[in-house]
C-alpha cells in the first residue's frame, strides 16, 4: 500500500526502508547506474577500481556507553568499503549541528572522529559545517561519505554467493542498537552492554590474507542479522537456513532484549561482518577470524540451500523452523 | 530431573489418543512462543494448538481506542501509555496518527513514568490507557499508590482492564469451541494463584495447565494436559512452580482490590462478560478520567472483513481470515490482532508461510 507521508520505519533499515527505495527513490534516479542491493558503488576510473558510500548518522542519544555519533560516522563508512573488498582511503565530513550546541560536546565527537579515522587508516580530506535554529534539528547529525581502493582480482558480492556456501558472523550480535536503546537512559534498569562500534578493516584484511574463497560480506547493521540475510536471500533467489543455537549472543544482551520483547536478530550491530565462504574452506576461515582480536566470537551461524526461493529460515533451539522476513516497521528508530 | 526436548516429545506422541485434540494457549505470549519456537512441527497432527484471547491489547474494543484518541486531542492533555496501543486502528486513525497529528502522547515502559510527567506538568492532566489483565494491573494500582502519596492530584487513568477467568468461562461452556484444554496464561497466574481455574476442571472437565515460556515448558506443559485427558482426571496442573504457587501474589491482589471494583466488560471478538472488566472504587473516582471529563458519543466501526473477532475465540486460525497476508500485514495492520506484538496474527504473519 502506497503510504502518503515518510514514516520513522522508512528510516528502519528493514522492509519500509526497501519500499521507500524501490517505489520511490529509485524511480527518480538512473538505474544503470545503481546497483541499489550493495552498500557501496563500484566504479572504474581509468583503469582504477573505487568504491564508493556515504552514509548520515542521527543517532539518539549522541553519546553511548561503547561510542558516541563521531566514532559511529567514521566506522559505518569504512565497513561500507570494506565489506566490498576495497581498501578505504578518504573520506568526507559533513555536519548539521542545532543551535545551542556545546562546543565541549562537539569536541568530543570530534576527537573520536579523529581516533576512529586514524585506527582505520583513513584520512578526512574534506567537510562541511551546518547549524540550525533550535529544535529545528536533534543535536547534530552527522554525513560521512568515503571512497577506497578495491584491489585487482578481488570481487566481492551476492552475485558470486552459491548453493552451500556457509555463513559466518564475526562476533557477537546486537550490542550497538541494545547500548544505544539502554543509553536513552528512559528504562529504569542499568548495564553494561556496550556498543560493538568498530572499523572492519582490519579484520578483513587479514581474511582475504588468507586466500580463502569468500564470496560475500556485509556489515549487518540497521534491520540486525536477520534484515541482512533477508535482503541475501532475496537478491540471490536461494533459500537461506540459519541455526538458532549457533548465533553468538552475549548473555546480558539476550537478556536485556528478552526484557524489552525485542528479537536480537533484529538488533543492529556496528563491529561486525557476515560472511559467504564456500563451503570446504569455511572452518578454515573461521579458525583465521578467530586469530583475529576484532574476531574472537566468530561462528558458523548457516547455509545457502540449494533450493529456490528466497526465505530466511530459521532452526530454532528445540529444532522447530520459522520464517524471518525483513525488519517489519520501525522496531528502533535512530539507532545509528 | 530435567528432560530432553526429544523425550518430551516422544512422551506426547505416546499419550495424544487418536482423535483431535483442541488446546487453546490463552496467553499472547505463548502464542509468540509457540510461533517463534515452531512447537507445532514437533507435534503429532491430532494435536491442535489454537491461540485464545490473552493479548490484552486485541480483546480492547475500537470504541475504547476511538475515545482514548478524542481525549488525546482535547487541551492540556497527555496521553500515557504502553508501546503495543499506539498503532492499534481505530475507527478512524491510530494513536500513533494521532500523535504525528500533533496530540502529546507518551510512550512508558512503566506507569510509574506517568508520575514523573505529571509533576513536570502541573497544569495538564495525564491520562494513562490502562489497558491489561492480572499481570499489568497491579503497576497501575502500585501508581496510584504512588501518587496517593505524593499528593499528585493531575494523574488520570482510563480503564480497561480485565481479567482472565470469566473469559475463561465463556470459552469453556462454548458448544463451538469444544476445548480439550487450556495452557493458563503463566504471568497471570503468578498474580491470581491457581485457585481461580479450579472451576475449569471441577465443573467444564478441562485439562489445564500453567506453563512457563520456554518451548520445553510449553512442550511439558502439553506433555501434562495429555495425561489428564489419557487418565480421565482433570486438575489445574503447574508447570511453572518457579513463578506460580496456589495463593498467587497475595500482595497484588490486596492492592487491586484496594482500588478497583469488579464490572461488566466488553471484549472485542466476544462481546459484553458479567464481571470481566475493572473499575475505580468510588473512594477513588478522582482518578478516573470518566468521571472528569463527559466523552461525547463516539461512533465505532469495526473494519469490514477483519476476523479478529473468531480468532480470538480460537474459531479459526489467522489465515482463514479474508484479510489476513493481503489486505493485512505487519505493516498495514486492520485488526488489532495484527498489531500487538502478542497478537495471533501478527505471530503467524512474522514467523510463517505467508499466504
Amino acid at each position: 500500500m502506497k503510504k502518503e507521508t515518510i514514516l520513522l520505519g522508512h528510516g528502519s533499515g528493514g522492509k519500509l526502508t526497501r519500499e521507500l527505495l524501490e517505489e520511490v527513490i529509485l524511480r527518480h534516479m538512473d538505474s544503470s547506474a545503481i546497483d541499489a542491493y550493495e552498500d557501496q558503488a563500484r566504479l572504474n576510473i581509468k583503469g582504477i577500481k573505487i568504491a564508493f558510500t556515504t552514509d548520515s548518522h542521527v543517532v539518539n542519544p549522541v553519546f553511548f556507553k561503547g561510542g558516541n555519533i563521531g566514532d559511529l560516522a567514521i566506522n559505518g563508512t569504512v565497513n561500507d568499503l570494506v565489506v566490498g573488498g576495497a581498501i578505504p582511503l578518504y573520506l568526507s565530513c559533513g555536519f548539521i549541528i542545532e543551535e545551542g550546541f556545546p562546543i565541549a560536546d562537539f569536541e568530543k565527537i570530534l576527537t573520536s572522529i579523529k581516533m576512529a579515522a586514524l585506527k582505520a587508516n583513513v584520512k578526512v580530506v574534506t567537510g562541511d559545517t551546518k547549524v540550525v535554529e533550535k529544535g529545528k534539528a536533534d543535536k547534530i547529525f552527522i554525513n560521512t561519505s568515503g571512497i577506497g581502493v578495491i584491489p585487482e582480482g578481488r570481487d566481492f558480492g551476492y552475485h558470486r554467493i552459491q548453493s552451500g556456501d556457509r555463513i559466518i558472523i564475526s562476533g557477537t550480535i546486537a550490542e550497538h542498537g541494545t547500548d544505544v536503546l539502554l543509553s536513552r537512559g528512559d528504562l529504569p534498569f542499568y548495564s553494561d552492554i556496550r556498543s560493538d562500534t568498530n572499523a572492519l578493516n582490519s579484520l578483513i584484511e587479514h581474511m582475504i590474507a588468507s586466500g580463502l574463497e569468500i564470496h560475500a560480506m556485509r556489515d549487518p547493521t540497521r534491520g540486525g542479522v536477520a534484515t541482512t540475510l533477508k535482503e541475501f536471500a532475496n537478491s540471490i533467489g536461494k533459500n537461506i537456513l540459519i541455526e538458532e543455537k549457533l548465533i553468538p549472543i552475549k548473555k546480558n544482551v539476550r537478556s536485556a532484549l528478552e526484557i524489552l520483547g525485542l528479537d536480537p536478530l533484529y538488533v543492529a550491530c556496528e563491529g561486525r561482518a557476515v560472511i559467504f565462504v564456500k563451503d570446504t574452506d569455511a572452518e578454515e576461515l573461521l579458525k583465521i577470524i578467530k586469530e583475529h582480536p576484532d574476531g574472537r566470537d566468530a561462528a558458523i551461524i548457516g547455509s545457502v540451500l540449494n533450493q529456490e526461493g528466497t526465505e530466511l529460515i530459521l532452526r530454532t533451539e528445540i529444532g522447530g523452523h520459522r520464517l524471518m522476513d525483513m525488519l517489519p516497521g520501525d522496531q528502533l528508530p535512530r539507532i545509528c | 530431573m530435567k528432560l530432553e526436548i526429544s523425550e518430551i516429545v516422544e512422551g506426547i506422541k505416546r499419550l495424544t489418543p487418536k482423535r483431535t485434540i483442541k488446546i487453546m494457549e490463552v496467553c499472547g505470549t505463548h502464542t509468540v512462543a509457540i510461533a517463534r519456537s515452531g512447537i507445532r512441527e514437533l507435534l503429532p497432527k491430532e494435536i491442535n494448538l489454537v491461540s485464545g484471547p490473552g493479548c490484552p491489547v486485541c480483546v480492547t474494543p475500537q470504541s475504547y481506542i476511538d475515545k482514548a484518541i478524542w481525549l488525546s486531542k482535547q487541551k492540556d492533555i497527555i496521553i500515557t501509555t504502553f508501546g503495543d496501543l499506539m498503532r492499534v486502528p481505530g475507527s478512524e486513525r491510530s494513536l500513533a496518527l494521532a500523535k504525528m497529528e500533533g496530540s502529546d502522547i507518551r510512550v512508558l515502559y512503566s506507569p510509574v513514568q506517568s508520575l514523573e510527567i505529571a509533576e513536570a506538568n502541573p497544569s495538564k492532566l495525564i491520562v494513562l490507557l490502562a489497558v491489561g489483565f492480572e499481570t499489568t494491573i497491579p503497576t497501575i494500582s502500585g501508581t496510584l499508590e504512588i501518587a496517593l502519596r505524593r499528593n499528585i492530584k493531575n494523574i488520570f487513568i482510563f480503564s480497561a482492564h480485565k481479567i482472565v477467568p470469566p473469559a475463561l468461562k465463556v470459552l469453556a461452556s462454548s458448544k463451538e469451541l469444544m476445548i480439550d484444554g487450556f495452557i493458563l496464561p503463566g504471568h497471570v497466574s503468578a498474580v491470581i494463584g491457581i485457585k481461580p481455574y479450579e472451576f475449569l476442571a471441577r465443573e467444564y472437565n478441562k485439562a489445564c495447565v500453567i506453563s512457563g515460556f520456554e518451548p520445553l515448558h510449553i512442550l511439558e506443559g502439553i506433555f501434562l494436559i495429555l495425561a489428564q485427558i489419557h487418565k480421565n482426571n482433570f486438575y489445574i496442573a503447574n508447570q511453572y512452580k518457579s513463578t506460580v504457587d496456589y495463593e498467587g501474589n497475595v500482595k497484588a491482589q490486596k492492592s487491586i482490590s484496594k482500588f478497583f471494583d469488579l464490572t461488566d466488560s466488553v471484549w472485542r471478538g466476544i462481546g459484553n462478560i458479567p464481571r470481566s472488566g475493572l473499575t475505580l472504587k468510588c473512594e477513588y473516582n478522582f482518578f478516573d478520567i470518566e468521571d472528569k471529563i463527559q466523552f461525547p458519543e463516539i461512533e465505532s466501526r469495526e473494519p469490514t472483513g477483519c476476523r479478529c473477532g473468531d480468532v480470538l475465540k480460537g474459531l479459526i486460525e489467522p489465515i482463514e481470515c479474508p484479510l489476513f497476508g493481503r489486505l493485512c500485514t505487519y505493516e498495514n495492520p486492520v485488526g488489532a490482532c495484527m498489531v500487538s506484538s502478542e497478537g495471533s496474527c501478527a505471530a503467524y504473519y512474522k514467523y510463517r508461510k505467508r499466504v
